[in-house]
């Protein structure tokens, strides 16, 4: 049950562009058809659910105080805690490019889709934002996989729902200056709000 | 001495009128935030207030200058594979440097700020200039696009920070100045209010340089 209220937590109270603002310039930018939308979302949902666990192995078993005593008792002390930024975005880096690769040899239909979406998001906030999110909040591995998970579904959601209104302002009287991104501020801001109303949810 | 200054008569003026473009059209024309849309994450979460906004723009002014500088100098060096990998390790060791000093003497913001100065890592704007300009221009240029990229960046996230705070704590740099009966608005210190005010200003800069996006 835990899980799931963790699901639906991150699903909705703290959706990562409504309430962190996260990944905002794909959501921007990548958000002008519902397809290309779904597809964008879909890659950060399964890039979120692979790197926030690696993270969290990272995280546990070298850089945390105390998290090399399982190298040797003489390392206990060390903590690595400094090197946080430069390893998780390694880590997301290269995981990306690994994805990328297995998906392209593996599955061609599936790259199809995905495939030109994967080298934008080694630099989509969302993914490294979801890890930072996750250290302090003490997660076990399966609590962090599905916040990752759940995360991404969160973004997807956001995304197509903003590509769904957008394809649909096409036919609306917006004034000139406010086309395209001014508006599309002003969507999201209301977006947010209608997001709000979860708010008051007790899980 | 003398082959000196004429090495220095041939080469360009140290604020040429080429240079100074590179600072300027950042700030209006083209605005990293406003006309490129990028940077959008970090400048909405900490807006909230202006003094954790004014630390993240120096932060953020600290990082791009000398990320672009460094990329700028080894910009021949860097196999063109793996440049993003590259790119991501200097920035990424900027950041760590920033977050530090941060929090050893700054560290009441540094909490406010948070994730928000680990997020300068995957910040656009500093990955676009490196990939846009440091990388085929030289080391004072880059620095020069830097400075103006990230000043432009600066004034919006201040621009918006100060309508947060004023209309959503009565306040500005903490110190109270409307009236203690102004009810607080509490849309404008949430999320929300970030959109909006950004969706404004975008609306009134738009309006005032005649730029008009294809929908």
């Amino acid at each position: 049950m835990d899980l799931l209220n963790l699901a639906i937590k991150s699903i909705f109270i703290d959706n990562m562009v409504f309430a962190y603002f996260l990944g905002m310039c794909s959501y921007l930018a990548v958000s002008k058809k519902v397809d290309t939308a779904f597809g964008l979302g879909a890659a950060v949902t399964f890039v979120l659910t692979i790197t926030v666990p690696l993270n969290w192995l990272v995280y546990n078993y070298i850089l945390k105080e105390g998290a090399l005593a399982w190298v040797s008792d003489a390392y206990a002390g060390i903590s690595l805690d400094f090197l946080t930024y430069i390893l998780f975005i390694a880590v997301v880096a290269s995981t990306v490019q690994l994805v990328e690769m297995i998906i392209e040899k593996f599955s061609p239909s599936l790259y199809g889709s995905l495939g030109i979406f994967l080298p934008l998001i080694a630099v989509n906030c969302s993914i490294l934002g979801a890890a930072f999110f996750m250290v302090p909040r003490d997660y076990n591995i399966i609590q962090a996989t599905v916040y990752g998970f759940s995360s991404g579904i969160g973004w997807l959601i956001a995304i197509v729902a903003l590509a769904a209104i957008r394809e649909r302002m096409k036919y609306s009287n917006v004034p000139a200056p406010l086309k395209g991104l001014g508006i599309t501020f002003i969507i999201t801001g209301l977006m947010g709000l209608a997001f709000m109303s979860f708010m008051g949810i007790s899980l | 001495m003398s082959t000196e200054t004429v090495a220095a008569k041939k080469s360009e003026a140290l604020f040429s009128k080429r240079r100074k473009k590179i600072i300027t059209d950042p700030l209006d024309d083209d605005n990293p935030v406003t006309v490129q849309v990028l940077g959008i994450c970090s400048a909405l979460a900490v807006t909230s207030k202006l003094e954790p906004t004014l630390v993240m723009s120096v932060a953020v002014t600290f990082v791009v200058i000398f990320s672009n500088l460094i990329v700028s100098l080894l910009r021949n060096t860097i196999p063109q594979r793996i440049r993003i990998i590259v790119q991501l390790g200097i920035v990424a060791s900027l950041v760590i440097i920033v977050d530090q000093v941060l929090r050893a003497y700054l560290y009441d913001v540094s909490k406010v700020v948070g994730v928000y100065v680990g997020l300068i890592i995957t910040n656009c704007i500093v990955m676009g200039r490196l990939e846009a300009f440091a990388m085929a221009n030289k080391p004072y240029d880059s620095i020069l696009d830097g400075l103006g990229s990230s000043f432009g960046y600066a004034w919006v996230i201040l621009v918006v920070a100060f309508f947060r705070e004023l209309l959503g704590s009565g306040t500005l740099f903490d110190i109270r100045v409307l009236p203690e009966a102004y009810v607080n608005n509490g849309l404008m210190s949430s999320p929300v209010g970030a959109f909006i005010i950004i969706g404004m200003i975008i609306w009134v800069q738009r309006w005032r340089n005649g730029y008009v996006e294809e929908a």
